[in-house]
């Protein structure tokens, strides 16, 4: 499938623009300022909402940020925003910002977790964070200190936050809540093509002439994406076709040319249906040069539960879940197969009725036949997927089959592109690896993956997603760079790094955002701290974790702007400088790197949450985390302090030092120079407000270029593997770079010979001709086998270079609608709200324009329980449940059957309804699914 | 060109401060008089007859916004009652005191499917028979409380942005609001999503109103007769079959024209001697 001349010209165009090193406004784009505006100051920066990543220019006027515009500049946006976007310049501006630290206290001004909130200093509230983690350590050993990290952490922070964590205290309980959304697409990645991150990049939209979304309210969630894809729609409204498929009709259907409604967690079965049709029906279609040359067929265990808690932990054994909760619970242990998925399941040696017995979730996989693969995709004929797949029960099964068809005409047409589009309707469920895995099967089969305008595209939701939590590795499992806890040689590579003795590095990490709660509940986390994102508003299941935080011995700390459900619920309360208080970068959906610089200074006494890192690190030495220790799993943490006094720290050695003052000194302020010329850095010089400081005194500032000593440290993990970032001050003139950038180049295609430098190296390493070279290096060398499972006595095969097209059915999620709880629920957002909306709601007019979460619901099923539009209903499930007003019509349509609610609105707390399975292999949760009743309120 | 354009708008300006200034010395007389000269951009309830009419025989009971605000769904969910959508006109509203009204930035109309507010009306000053639908069903749908009209200046999609908070507050969404896609060929990749208010199926409820995120609502109701214009029914678009209903009853003795030119008799004219 060759690029023909228009896309050439196309993708050289999008290139020769993002690439443009040092562009500054076009000179007729400049504004002609007039008198009252002649003292404004303009400078880039990154939107501060959603995985879209727009580029925007802030001006500001007496250190305070007055108007905010679309930077015409930047490739993804040319000057536009969607509405949140808009509102940047009024984010920070709430007035009921945090400014002052806040701790729960008796009269006698102790500490006191049934205290009331009132303010403290610096100092204090360091003293007692010192004083719980400290504690927390002696009881429960690195384990017992964990934080709610964030995908909206800037690159710094979070890289900050994770050497603290990591290197300081040994512990790998960091986790983003981007594991409630990003995850199950990152272990997809990691399956299939061995590293991290999409191949494509946006400009496929331009490109491309199909575009499919799965599960993704791109209109609503992406806008500025949205309205890139109606525009290609608009250049060739018949060429080009725009179909969508989710559980309910929303926003983006309004552009389909086809929408189809499914049954929940039956994309499994779409899926395995395209590739049926390709293999069955449609051989000739299979590009088998390309397969040969690039692909291998692989199998997994598929009795591996929902991740959900296991019979034995202490909180079931204590009786904490109710006899309803374990209704579901019990299934992770074990299930019968049903009816539905029995056929799917034929395969794998399951008939209907049969016991599943589960064991917890493994990354396990091996190598089998192209026959087998086939076996697996026999029983996903149109008629078994139409019938367990059909999701609007008012939809007749002609009409159903007919779109199904359709569907995978599209993507089979010779020559015609395709890009696949998805979002949380994939991500966040109880097979979310599996689904994410099973697009690729269909664009590598037709040979339609890293190619200008075809690809199956993960779209991220968190501002920083890709550039923080997942580039820096802030989940538990994770270090820099796609390097992971668990392999010696990447731990050795983060100890030489960052100048720690070999072996202080926890080699388990486990503890992913609902382990963190568990843990909570069980007992053994006892200081959790909260960064940057809102942990007990967005976790399902979420009565049991604030009962847990409120009741029982633990310390929890809240860092935020405003005040919401996670600061409610802490002991402490930390005031955070928020996005342009602080210099930062993030990374979009598109691998695009993005930095500002502090554009103000914070309000009140609020300090950026890198500041509070390394504040807090001066309270911890050598002696005091680098003993000896032992695992819950009895594996012993080594005592490493001798080596440390061989490297040159001695007892009393600071984390401050280790971690970030003694590499960091090489990083100098210099305030005659670019990029710090003219703009405020309160971490390195501090500031006018003379904020006092973790030790009371005065805070003069660290006296080296923390921000560019983060980054470029970060970065140093990445280059030359495949990740390579540009220098740090290369990205304060650019409008962005899409990684890896190669001698100043950025790259649109990964895996792509023709595009990615490091394909066309790996290529030519092999020796091979292929236009494509998966060089991603996890997983690379498997077992042998069948659907049954791996043959060890066949021994490994190495599949360098190799993508994986993964043999995954279909199965029931653990809870369905039945009699009692006979309705599906799904949570997801609004356009004009960002996630809990601790920012959004702040805003008078987003507030004014959604003020309330509401429960959207078929008028046949609200005429079905006696409800009227603008009602109030509980909405209840096995957990709980919130009252919320009805609405049968307006931007969300569900089927009969369905009600959509989303979780915003924290008087709306739907997520003490939602369940918190996840993938067992991802770890991600599943906010899409599960039972509930509605009733009148 | 543009200089010339300025300067009139300074005079027009300039103009409306001294009116301003000279309005400022009747203050206090204009405050007694202005309830009795109420403004004519009031929204009424659903089935309201024509402002003049509806003056007539409304009999101030009150009745509608008690069933407003009394309503099933006017509930907050600890049960207390809400801010209904109908107020009763008191001193100082500049409405005519007593008469239901509503203002959609505080309270929009949230089109009750069985509109309360109607069929408790003793006057018919709410007219129920306007809302009967073909199946004899009272149906919210046909209210004409208002019109939607759009500043294209101030909504930021027409600058590109991606908004449609309209569009997606509308309980008529894509039929009352629609959107036009059109191409932004600045960008060059980018599309315009415009809201577009179809008079034929726009209640005038408000919620768009409600929910617009410009400062000052860029989309706004106003009263039907104060928002709409109409063209002369002597010309049917050649393209629209269902066009000529439009102009279908046109009284043939409002067929004849009257204007300065045509004032004179013809012989009165031609009697004129022209000077020469």
């Amino acid at each position: 499938m060759a690029l023909n001349r228009r896309d050439f010209l196309k993708s050289a165009a999008a290139a020769t623009a993002a690439s443009a090193v040092g562009i500054a406004v076009p000179s007729n784009l400049e504004a002609s300022a007039n008198e009252a505006q002649k003292d404004w100051r303009w400078d880039k920066a990154a939107c501060r909402f959603c995985g879209t990543g727009c580029g925007i220019m802030l001006a500001t006027k007496e250190g305070r940020i007055v108007a905010v515009k679309g930077d015409p500049a930047a490739p993804v946006n040319r000057g536009l925003n969607c509405i949140k976007g808009y509102f940047n310049a009024k984010i920070m501006y709430g007035a009921d910002r945090l400014k002052t630290p806040l701790l729960r206290m008796n009269d006698k001004g102790e500490f006191d977790k049934h205290g009331k909130f009132k303010p403290v200093s610096w100092q204090r509230a360091f003293d007692e964070m010192e004083k719980y983690a400290k504690k927390a350590l002696k009881e429960s050993g690195p384990e017992g200190v964990a934080v709610f990290a964030s995908g909206q952490y800037t690159v710094m922070e979070g890289y900050a936050a994770q050497k603290m964590m990591k290197g300081g205290f040994r512990s790998n309980a960091i986790d983003p809540n981007a594991r409630h959304c990003m995850a199950s697409a990152v272990v997809g990645f990691y399956q299939t093509f061995g590293i991290d991150e999409p191949s494509g990049c946006y400009d496929d939209i331009e490109i491309t002439d199909t575009i499919v979304t799965w599960g993704s309210n791109m209109a609503e969630m992406h806008p500025i994406l949205w309205s890139r894809v109606t525009d290609r729609k608009l250049s060739n409204p018949d060429k080009v076709k725009v179909v969508n498929i989710q559980t309910y009709t929303h926003r983006t259907c309004d552009l389909g040319d086809f929408n189809i409604i499914f049954s929940p967690n039956t994309d499994l079965a779409l899926w395995n249906y395209i590739a049926h049709e390709i293999v069955f029906n449609h051989p000739e279609a299979i590009d088998w040069d390309f397969v040969k040359e690039n692909i291998v067929f692989t199998a997994g265990p598929t009795n591996i539960g929902y991740g959900m808690r296991r019979a034995g932990e202490k909180s079931i054994k204590d009786g904490k879940y109710t006899a309803l909760e374990m209704e579901t619970i019990n299934k992770e242990m074990e299930k019968k197969v049903s009816a539905k998925e029995a056929p799917a399941l034929e395969p794998y040696g399951y008939k209907e009725g049969d016991t599943m017995k589960n064991t917890a979730g493994t990354l396990k996989h091996w190598h089998i036949t192209f026959e087998e693969y086939k076996k697996s995709l026999e029983p996903f004929t149109l008629e078994y997927v139409a019938k367990i797949a059909k999701g609007d029960p008012n939809e007749s099964i002609e009409s159903f089959k007919k779109k199904l068809k359709d569907l995978a005409a599209l993507y089979i047409e010779k020559d015609r592109k395709v890009v696949s589009f998805w979002t949380m309707g994939m991500n966040q469920h109880t097979r979310g690896t599996w689904v994410n895995t099973l697009s690729y099967n269909v664009h590598f089969l037709l040979n339609k993956q890293a190619l200008p305008g075809n690809g199956a595209f993960s779209l991220t939701g968190q501002p920083s997603a890709c550039g923080t939590a997942r580039e820096v590795g802030t989940f538990c499992h994770r270090l820099p760079a796609d390097l992971m806890v668990k392999n010696p040689k990447h731990r050795a590579k983060a100890e030489k790094i960052w100048g720690l003795p070999s072996g202080t590095l926890n080699p388990v990490g486990n503890q992913h955002i609902m382990k963190i709660h568990r843990d909570i509940e069980d007992g053994v986390v006892k200081f959790a701290w909260v960064n940057v994102c809102n942990a007990y508003q967005d976790s399902a299941s979420a009565s049991h974790w604030i009962k847990a935080a409120r009741e029982m011995d633990n310390f929890i700390v809240t860092s935020d702007g405003y005040p919401g459900i996670s600061a409610m619920v802490s002991d402490l309360v930390l005031p955070s400088a928020m996005i342009y208080e602080k210099w930062g970068a993030y990374g979009n959906a598109e691998r695009r790197t993005q930095h500002w610089r502090q554009q103000v200074l914070p309000v009140g006494h609020a300090m950026s949450d890198t500041w509070q890192w390394m504040e807090f690190s001066k309270r911890f030495t050598v002696k005091d985390l680098w003993g000896p220790s032992t695992l819950r799993n009895g594996k012993k943490m080594a005592d490493v302090r001798a080596d440390a006094k061989k490297m040159g720290y001695n007892d009393d050695t600071t984390m401050f030092d280790i971690l970030y003052a003694n590499k960091g000194k090489e990083y100098k302020i210099d305030m005659d120079k670019f990029p710090q010329k003219g703009y405020d850095n309160s971490e390195c010089i501090g500031d006018s407000r003379n904020v006092k400081g973790g030790d009371g005194k005065v805070f003069k500032g660290y006296n080296f270029m923390v921000h560019e000593y983060l980054f470029e440290e970060y970065a140093s993990f990445g280059r030359g593997h495949g990740h390579d970032l540009a220098p740090f001050e290369v990205y304060h003139k650019v409008r962005g770079l899409k990684w890896p950038v190669v001698d100043g180049k950025e790259t649109q295609w990964r895996f792509n010979v023709k595009y990615d430098p490091y394909a066309a190296k790996a290529a030519k390493a092999a020796g091979s001709k292929s236009t494509h070279a998966f060089y991603g290096p996890l997983a690379k060398n498997l077992l042998q086998g069948t659907l049954m499972g791996p043959d060890k006595s066949k021994g490994k095969k190495a599949l360098k270079n190799k993508a994986k097209i993964f043999a995954r059915p279909y199965m029931d999620p653990p809870e369905m609608p039945d009699k009692t709880y006979d309705t599906w629920l799904c949570t997801g957002r609004v356009l004009e709200h960002w996630h809990s909306g601790t920012m959004t709601m702040r805003v008078p007019e987003l507030f004014r324009a959604v003020p309330e979460a509401l429960c959207y619901m078929h008028p046949g099923d609200a005429k079905a329980k006696g409800v009227k539009r603008g009602e109030l209903v509980w909405v209840e499930s096995r957990r709980g449940k919130v009252k919320a007003r009805v609405e049968t019509r307006g931007r969300n349509r569900p089927p009969q059957g369905l009600v959509f609610v989303p979780w915003f609105d924290e008087k709306v707390f739907i997520n003490k309804v939602c369940l918190d399975a996840t993938c067992p292999m991802s770890k991600q949760t599943d906010y899409k699914k599960c039972a509930v009743k509605i009733t009148k309120a | 060109m543009a200089n010339s354009d300025n300067n009139r708008r300074k005079f027009m300006a300039t103009t409306l401060q001294s009116v301003g200034l000279t309005a400022l010395g009747g203050m206090l007389w204009s405050g007694y008089c202005d309830e009795a000269k109420a403004s004519p951009l009031v929204l009424r309830p659903p089935g309201a007859l024509p402002e003049e009419q509806f003056l007539d025989v409304c009999i101030k009971c009150g009745l509608c916004a008690e069933a407003c605000a009394n309503r099933e769904s006017n509930k907050n969910k600890d049960g207390t009652q809400r801010e209904g959508t109908l107020k009763m006109a008191k001193g100082g509203n500049h409405k005519l005191i007593g008469t239901p009204f509503f203002i959609p930035t505080e309270v929009p109309c949230y089109m009750c499917d069985d509109i309360p507010c109607v069929p408790v009306c003793p006057s018919e000053a709410l007219d129920m028979k306007s809302l009967l639908n073909e199946k004899k069903e009272l149906d919210i749908n046909k209210a004409e409380m208002g019109l939607a009209i759009v500043h294209k200046e101030s909504c930021v999609a027409f600058w590109g942005l991606q908004c449609d908070a309209c569009y997606r507050a509308c309980p008529l969404l894509d039929e009352a609001i629609t959107l036009d896609y059109q191409k932004n060929e600045r960008t060059g990749k980018h599309a315009f999503l415009l809201p577009v208010v179809h008079s034929d199926v726009c209640t005038g409820c408000g919620l768009c109103e409600k929910a617009c995120i410009t400062e000052k609502p860029a989309i706004f109701v106003l009263p039907r007769e104060h928002s709409m214009g109409r063209a002369g029914d002597h010309y049917v678009k050649g393209w629209d079959e269902k066009d000529q209903q439009r102009a279908g009853d046109r009284k043939l003795d409002e067929i004849e024209t009257h204007d300065e030119r045509s004032q004179q008799a013809p012989s009165d004219y031609l009697n004129k001697e022209i000077e020469y």
